[in-house]
């Protein structure tokens, strides 16, 4: 795995790059601009930036206003209040009539670290997934981070693009990775189980399945970059082919990728043993992402873990 | 002058016309909102036979005015009118409030023709038609944008923020109405939650505040005149309105904010209204 880098901060920077290539694009901030790194885009576009001040209600209705008159706005500010806070606009002025809006939302999950709990949305995927219309994406790094703000500026209808505060590994080469929405990425195979992994842990079960592998456990790990359309062959495929599924997230295991994951499974009729990694049912505290991670069960020790148990309680 | 004469008494042709089509409307669809549809319909009679640069012809046309009608349950209103002006056909009125038709109970811009803005959930209209106007400023476009709101609706605290920021960025192409007509679901604006001096407020937060009799279609005229000439900043119209105006027994009567209108009423209202009940 590369070197550490922010999705933030290349989310910033492709913005910024896109104003070029595209005039239609205009971007909203709720002053946190200098976090959510939408600031690169109002240094080269001022005109086509605008700050509504602490208010992401008002933020997600004028992008709204925005995109109804032609414009691709996208907005951002943190998960908590993307998802949260504006919940009814996103759903009744930009959801319900299918406008062309980009919610990018940064310093999702326990990623925020030490702001704590009010700040660490851990039930946005679950918000966002259950809107008709909205699309919702969690990149695992920056290389797809960058696809996938450049495929949701090219789609037309509302996206919700989750993103983190804390670096993470760099997993693609920019030179040839393909982001294809509702497609997962297969980052190894195997077939003693499936790890289904999304965001920021797709790097983390990579270092689990390292583990594994020399425990002698060929793990496949799927990276669900895509929570809505979900990918439903691949996860078939896996429960299939590999017999046990582990989902792991930094959300609540309500609502976000265990859900989804699921549905799919029970409604193909798959039989397979399953276990969701996530934040089970509770906020987060304030603390190191890293300590987090570790504390709420999500390190790759305890992802290796719970691997081994799934494999061996169906031995 | 003459031309205005003439408009003046179209606009009370038409409104008289469409409050008995607003009722029909009602009757038919079995439920509804008369009371905040009526006290509508000054307001926007004047806007779509006077004011608003639009054309039933190219409905999605980039250079036409928008309208947001932030109080979605005046719905009935709207579509009335726009079926007049022949954005659809007026048969299409029977079928409000039903799954397959054009009119949705609240409005639905991806189903109705003439429809700039979905609404219905309260208190977005403005911030929408905020970012309606940035657009046009960004396209060197001149069209106007038009935001009208409910006075109990100015209980919902993004009203405020949208306030805000059209001042802010200096959006005097966006003219809000305030249909003030006294009363919400619970009761009187007064009691449920008092609103102060509308006006003061507005100006305060840097707006330039009218406050005009809203079935006087003279007053409306010369205030959305003003509204057009008024540079650097937005306007609100505060139109001081009757909710259920011109059904005496609907009037400045909170139970006829959503109460379905049966056929005794509905044919007593278009006896006052000089209408005649079909169907």
């Amino acid at each position: 795995m590369g070197e550490l880098m922010s999705t933030r901060d290349v989310y910033g920077r492709t913005l910024a790059e896109l104003g070029k290539e595209n005039e239609r694009i205009v971007v909203l901030d709720a002053d946190v601009s200098s976090c959510t790194r939408t600031c690169e885009f109002e240094k080269l576009f001022p005109n086509r930036f605008f700050n509504l001040g602490i208010a992401e209600a008002d933020m997600m209705a004028t992008a709204a206003g925005l995109a109804a008159c032609g414009k691709t706005p996208f907005a951002s500010t943190f998960a908590v209040f993307a998802a949260g806070r504006a919940f009814d606009q996103v759903r009744n002025s930009i959801a319900y009539p299918n406008l062309n809006v980009k919610i990018c939302a940064t310093h999702a999950g326990l990623s925020v670290g030490p702001d704590g709990g009010s700040h660490q949305s851990v039930e946005d995927l679950a918000l966002m997934r259950a809107l008709p219309n909205m699309r919702v994406v969690s990149p695992a790094d920056v290389v797809e981070t960058a696809a996938a703000v450049r495929a949701a500026a090219e789609s037309d209808g509302p996206w919700y693009i989750r993103l983190g505060r804390s670096d993470r590994s760099v997993l693609f080469d920019p030179e040839t990775y393909k982001f294809e929405l509702g497609k997962a990425v297969t980052m190894q195979d195997g077939d003693a189980l499936t790890i289904i992994a999304t965001g920021p842990m797709v790097a983390e079960a990579l270092k689990a399945a390292v583990r594994l592998k020399d425990a002698g456990i060929n793990a496949r790990v799927l990276n669900m970059h895509t929570i809505k359309p979900i990918d439903k062959a691949a996860i078939v495929a896996a429960a299939r082919e590999t017999g046990g599924i582990l989902t792991v997230e930094d959300h609540s295991v309500i609502g976000g990728l265990a859900s989804a994951v699921s549905e799919v499974l029970v409604q193909a009729g798959c039989s397979v043993r399953i276990r969701f990694l996530g934040i089970q049912d509770t906020f987060g505290v304030s603390g190191d992402p890293q300590d987090l991670y570790e504390l709420f069960g999500l390190s790759p020790d305890a992802i290796y873990q719970a691997a081994l148990d799934l494999v061996r309680r169906r031995d | 002058m003459d031309e205005d004469r003439q408009l003046i008494s179209l606009f009370a042709q038409k409104a008289a016309q469409i409050r008995t089509e607003v009722i029909r409307t009602i009757h038919w669809a079995q439920s509804g909102h008369p009371g905040g549809s009526l006290s509508l319909v000054d307001i926007l009679c004047v806007l779509y036979y006077g004011v608003l640069r639009v054309d039933p012809l190219k409905p999605q046309d980039p250079d036409r005015d928008r309208l947001v009608l932030s109080k979605g349950h005046g719905a009935p209103a709207l579509y009335c009118i726009l079926a007049d002006k022949g954005f659809f056909h007026p048969d299409q009125l029977r079928t409000l409030r039903t799954p397959t038709s054009l009119l949705q109970g609240h409005p639905d811009m991806k189903k109705t023709p003439g429809v700039d803005m979905s609404s219905g959930s309260l208190g977005q209209g403005l911030s929408i038609a905020n970012g309606m106007a940035m657009a046009g400023k960004l396209d060197g476009k001149d069209y106007r944008v038009f935001a009208i709101l409910g006075d109990g609706e100015l209980q919902e605290g993004q009203i405020w923020e949208a306030a805000m920021t059209s001042a802010h960025y200096q959006l005097d192409n966006v003219t809000a109405i305030v249909d003030y007509n006294r009363l919400q679901l619970d009761g009187t604006v007064q009691d449920i939650m008092s609103l102060g001096d509308i006006q003061a407020k507005f100006q305060s937060f840097g707006w330039n505040a009218l406050v005009v009799d809203g079935h006087d279609h003279g007053q409306l005229f010369h205030a959305y005149k003003l509204a057009a000439a008024t540079k650097g900043k937005p306007t609100v119209i505060v139109a001081q309105t009757v909710k259920g105006k011109g059904v005496s027994f609907m009037e400045d009567k909170v139970e006829w904010h959503g109460q379905h209108l049966d056929k005794v009423h509905a044919v007593a209202a278009l006896q006052e209204l000089g209408g005649e009940a079909h169907g």
